[in-house]
């Protein structure tokens, strides 16, 4: 089976984001980018599909600072082929523009399956999945969190909410949209990613025009104010327990 | 039919009008409201009349056949193709889920349309809709303009309540032709019920909830120790879940169940938009959390910065000591 797993940076929200002088953009000099979760999520569920059944599986990634680390990070776990888009778009750049990048190639690729995270959390003209399924004349279907390859289809839980899960069988080519990989994704040592910088290659794909799909246009952007509903307790964690317990109290619950 | 009309798609799934269709209906009365345009539903399903009743639209659109009892987008991208380039309206609404994300998306590519997603609030003021969205997990705000003539939003809940898109009366229902579903590529098999493990976290009174904050697996026990002192059940936020650490029973969000204990006590929860919609129902909420700016304290009653870990096992001391001591 061959599959192809289209990935996307985002920013690290462990960091404190800024807003840059404009008002309209995160500020990008003050941020680190990683990995969209979901689409680490993608790469595991792919590389279990091809533990499976076999196969091939490519993670292709746009050009950017720490891109070749996340794509020799997919090799060590066990990714065949590197690709890296040589387009650098804005990076508020829209997933209608990142998905006009991705198609080409994948296109050219002619995978059984794509595989994407469901979404990320900077998305805001809906996810990168349904818009690419659509460019490639592909199926579609998100909130994926388990695939059973079959022949020339696959059978995949689909999360509603409340854990409903729907079973259905989708006819391949397709695009999924993970929520979970069937297991966490894998753990790769150091040593193992600076082994895949020795052997494995990144081929460098060149980005074709890109025609700006409409989109919506931002004229602000903010911090939300935060704790003005809660009222804060601070200080040493022993002073701060005896203030809970005195509040857990006034509640009734102990 | 009018460009200024706005249409909302009713989620359904097995018979049952999913919440956020009212909150989208709340949402499109506010705006035709000022526009002067009107509020249509478009509903597919089998016997599907009847999930109508209640919806507070100025007419549904009802596609009516057995072949419609499952959710298929495939099916929804034809009939709503159909009624967008019929009606052009101004705006279509769609809620931000499983369902609705699997169909905005290929309709915007499809028609060329422009999609808006994780919109909280829509405004209409001097002959522009804006939106506001929150991304980031909810510590960014985005406003803008919603570009026309049409334009699709995939909304999240938290602005508009669902009651004000709920109708007494019964809407004026008309029937739109059944499509043709002979050349599907995707299909239901069957439904899996969720787990509901050891406890229905949907009635427990007292929840200790963790999130990505607790670092690892081993750090669980101090968690799980304090939920035993208070006679509470541990929960838990997407993240926990998919590292395999707690079941998905006790998964708390958008896949997971909605609570609303007495106490929620959120241990290392940022409050990503999807967990703050489902613990809204909480009497109170204490939450836990080193980084000031977590969007948690924006729903939470009381609030400490202090870090979870260090503060865990004193408070689980406290509470068995001030129950001892009773």
């Amino acid at each position: 089976m061959k599959i192809a797993v289209p990935v996307k940076l985002v920013p690290d929200l462990v960091e404190e984001l800024a807003i840059d002088a404009s008002g309209e953009s995160l500020d990008y000099d003050w941020l680190r980018l990683k990995l969209n979760e979901l689409d680490d999520h993608a790469i595991e569920e792919g590389l279990l599909l091809k533990e499976r059944h076999g196969g091939q599986v490519a993670v292709i990634a746009l050009e950017d600072e720490c891109i070749d680390e996340v794509l020799f990070t997919a090799s060590a776990k066990g990714a065949d082929r590197l690709v890296k888009i040589c387009s650098r778009p804005s990076r508020n750049a829209s997933n209608h523009t990142l998905v006009s990048l991705f198609a080409p190639l994948i296109q050219e690729i002619q995978p059984d399956l794509v595989i994407t995270g469901v979404q990320a959390h900077n998305d805001l003209d809906g996810s990168i999945g349904p818009l690419l399924a659509e460019e490639l004349g592909y199926p579609y279907l998100g909130y994926i969190s388990g695939i059973k390859a079959d022949n020339g289809s696959v059978t995949v839980q689909k999360e509603f909410p409340g854990g409903l899960i729907s079973e259905m069988t989708v006819k391949l080519p397709a695009v999924l949209g993970i929520q979970s990989a069937e297991a966490p994704p894998r753990y790769v040592a150091f040593s193992k990613i600076r082994q895949a910088m020795k052997t494995a290659s990144i081929e460098e794909r060149p980005g074709v025009d890109v025609v700006l799909a409409p989109g919506a246009t931002v004229e602000r952007m903010y911090k939300p104010e935060m704790g003005a509903a809660a009222e804060m307790v601070e200080g040493p964690p022993d002073l701060v327990a005896d203030r809970l317990v005195e509040l857990l109290k006034e509640l009734g619950v102990i | 039919m009018a460009a200024s009309d706005v249409l909302v798609i009713v989620e359904n799934i097995r018979g049952q009008v999913s919440e956020i269709t009212f909150v989208l209906l709340a949402a499109g009365r506010e705006l035709v409201e000022k526009t002067g345009g009107s509020l249509i539903a478009i509903l597919l399903g089998s016997q599907a009349q009847v999930l109508a009743d209640g919806l507070g639209a100025d007419k549904v659109l009802v596609c009516d056949h057995p072949s419609l009892a499952d959710f298929n987008p495939e099916v929804h991208h034809q009939v709503l193709a159909r009624l967008i380039q019929q009606y052009q309206p101004r705006l279509v609404l769609f809620g931000d889920t499983s369902a609705g994300a699997d169909i905005a998306g290929t309709l915007s590519s499809r028609l060329g349309l422009p999609l808006v997603s994780s919109c909280r609030k829509l405004t209409a003021c001097v002959g522009k809709v804006a939106f506001t969205s929150q991304i980031c997990g909810g510590k960014i705000i985005v406003e803008g303009e919603v570009p026309g003539p049409t334009a699709l939003v995939a909304m999240i809940p938290g602005e508009y309540k669902a009651e004000a898109g709920q109708a007494a009366a019964s809407p004026l229902i008309e029937a739109i032709p059944v499509p043709d579903t002979s050349g599907l590529r995707m299909s239901v098999k069957q439904y899996i019920e969720p787990e509901t493990g050891d406890v229905d976290i949907s009635k427990e009174d007292i929840l200790v909830s963790v999130g990505r904050g607790i670092q690892n697996q081993e750090n669980l026990g101090l968690a799980q120790e304090l939920a035993d002192a208070l006679g509470g059940v541990l929960v838990a936020s997407r993240p926990i879940v998919d590292q395999g650490w707690l079941p998905a029973s006790r998964l708390v969000g958008k896949s997971g169940k909605k609570v609303k204990p007495k106490i929620y006590l959120a241990l290392g929860i940022s409050g990503a938009p999807e967990h703050v919609e489902s613990i809204s129902g909480s009497e109170v909420i204490i939450a836990v959390n080193t980084d000031p700016s977590a969007p948690i304290f924006g729903i939470a009653k009381y609030g400490t910065s202090v870090d979870l870990l260090d503060l865990a096992p004193v408070l689980t001391e406290k509470v068995m000591q001030s129950k001892s001591s009773r």
